[in-house]
């Protein structure tokens, strides 16, 4: 399969990108290109312009910055980087199990977090992640940046609230409190696949051992990426007992909307979402009670 | 500094196998067709064009990619490595003669794919485990073998690898 025919500029700064964005109507950024070069060559997507952002220098990196109080990650940090970075391995574990799940490991080996936040696929594992880790977006444009939370993000199936002329340069994450932890559960049909439904959560045990803070993410459950807030808000104070997660888990079910389709019928999706949140709320505590899990 | 100005035509430089290449091409094509169809180099497969087989992965500065999700453009100042590289002065490269011992191959589609995903893998880890090997060849699909025996084929060529072979990117 071929894509349609386009004009391709490669930009070697974030401003000439946005400027590319807007002096060329319906143009799209190409990043990692593993859901934007499948789509153009299904006819899908037929952009008239492309704008290569690879080679933009200095926009590969995941760093803790302590002034901001936020894990920072550039626009071209690549799946497998994570999958490599022992910061996130021993600090971030959500974004750690999130990260060896996607796709393969071909498509690891490209594909970014800041392009498929910006893609707006309600499948994309890393949305779920940072929607329970409360993180943001760095979206540069014409006059500026502005910080978007991801929870003001996603407007309608494959649908941002981003301007047209506005790019990803970095997404954010909070650092993590003492006693956090966090896991992603993710149910697929075969290796590679898109998630049936996938379950991202991330916990803060206060000291007497209850539950200070709970994030929970859903992929692949409705028609954008979900936080199940009911089930977040009903967790804070209480007890990290199975009575509490298994309650949290049913609420996380109702905030899940998903429809039919070759991965299965919606009662099937909707009791996944339920015990992938169990599993993935478990795995987050015993993470945040030092546990290995 | 104002910005590129889109172009519909774009200049492509690779080394590919050790050999710099110059092409004028659209921006729309694919490295995969560029390589199999300008450069003559089919050993890289198109399997099921639509980024999940991996039977056209190719290396690209060492990272095993999917050449038919990748533009040539993208591919451009880079050093490209295909299953036609492999073979040194007459000699198969540890990793095919792995592939002919154990029984590596029936069809042979996915073989050039595994190859290299398989020598990026040992570049990275010269001794992976059994579990390493599923994981690292997972983005590549085999219907034939069920996999047993291309493990095991990894597992002979990595035990023949020099660790210097194994992270050196043969030109």
């Amino acid at each position: 399969m071929i894509p349609a025919a386009f004009k391709y500029a490669a930009p070697t700064t974030v401003q000439q990108a946005v400027e590319l964005l807007s002096n060329n109507q319906d143009a799209k950024v190409l990043a990692g290109g593993h859901s934007l070069v499948p789509l153009m060559k299904l006819r899908l997507a037929t952009p008239p312009v492309l704008v290569d952002i690879n080679r933009i220098p200095d926009l590969n990196y995941i760093r803790e910055d302590s002034q901001l109080a936020k894990l920072r990650i550039g626009a071209l940090a690549r799946h497998n980087d994570f999958e490599q970075s022992a910061l996130i391995r021993d600090r971030y574990p959500l974004l750690w199990d999130t990260a060896r799940g996607i796709g393969d490991p071909l498509v690891r080996n490209r594909g970014t977090m800041a392009g498929a936040v910006a893609h707006g696929d309600p499948a994309a594992d890393w949305s779920a992640a940072l929607l329970a880790l409360d993180g943001e977006v760095v979206a540069t444009g014409p006059s500026g940046t502005r910080v978007v939370p991801l929870t003001e993000l996603y407007v309608a199936i494959l649908t941002t609230s981003l301007q047209p002329n506005e790019l990803i340069t970095e997404v954010r994450v909070p650092l993590p409190a003492p006693r956090s932890g966090g896991a992603y559960e993710k149910l697929e049909r075969k290796v590679g696949d898109y998630a049936v439904v996938g379950v991202a959560a991330q916990v803060v045990l206060a000291d007497g051992g209850s539950i200070a803070h709970a994030g929970i993410g859903l992929c692949n459950a409705a028609s954008t990426s979900v936080k199940a807030r009911q089930a977040e808000a009903f967790l804070v104070g209480k007890a990290a007992a199975p009575d509490n997660v298994n309650e949290a888990a049913r609420l996380a079910m109702e905030a899940s909307d998903p429809i039919e389709d070759d991965r299965g019928p919606v009662d099937y999706k909707r009791a996944m979402v339920r015990e992938l949140t169990r599993r993935a709320l478990a795995r987050a505590l015993e993470r945040a009670r030092g546990g290995a899990a | 500094m104002n910005p590129p100005v889109p172009a519909d035509r774009v200049s492509v430089t690779v080394t590919v196998n050790g050999e710099s290449h110059t092409a004028e091409v659209e921006p729309r094509l694919l490295l995969v067709h560029f390589l199999r169809e300008d450069l003559n180099l089919t050993g890289t497969h198109i399997g099921c064009d639509t980024s999940n087989c991996g039977a056209c992965t190719v290396l690209v500065d060492g990272t095993a990619l999917k050449s038919c999700t990748l533009l040539a453009v993208q591919a451009d100042g880079s050093s490209i490595e295909t299953v036609e590289g492999l073979e040194q002065n007459g000699q198969l490269h540890p990793l095919q003669e792995g592939f002919l011992q154990e029984h590596g191959l029936q069809c042979g589609f996915c073989t050039p794919g595994m190859l290299l995903s398989a020598k990026a893998l040992l570049a990275a880890n010269a001794s992976p485990s059994e579990e390493e090997i599923r994981r690292g060849i997972s983005g590549n699909l085999c219907r034939c073998t069920g996999y047993v025996n291309i493990v095991k084929a990894i597992q002979y060529g990595a035990a023949r690898l020099s660790p210097a072979e194994a992270v050196g990117v043969s030109q």
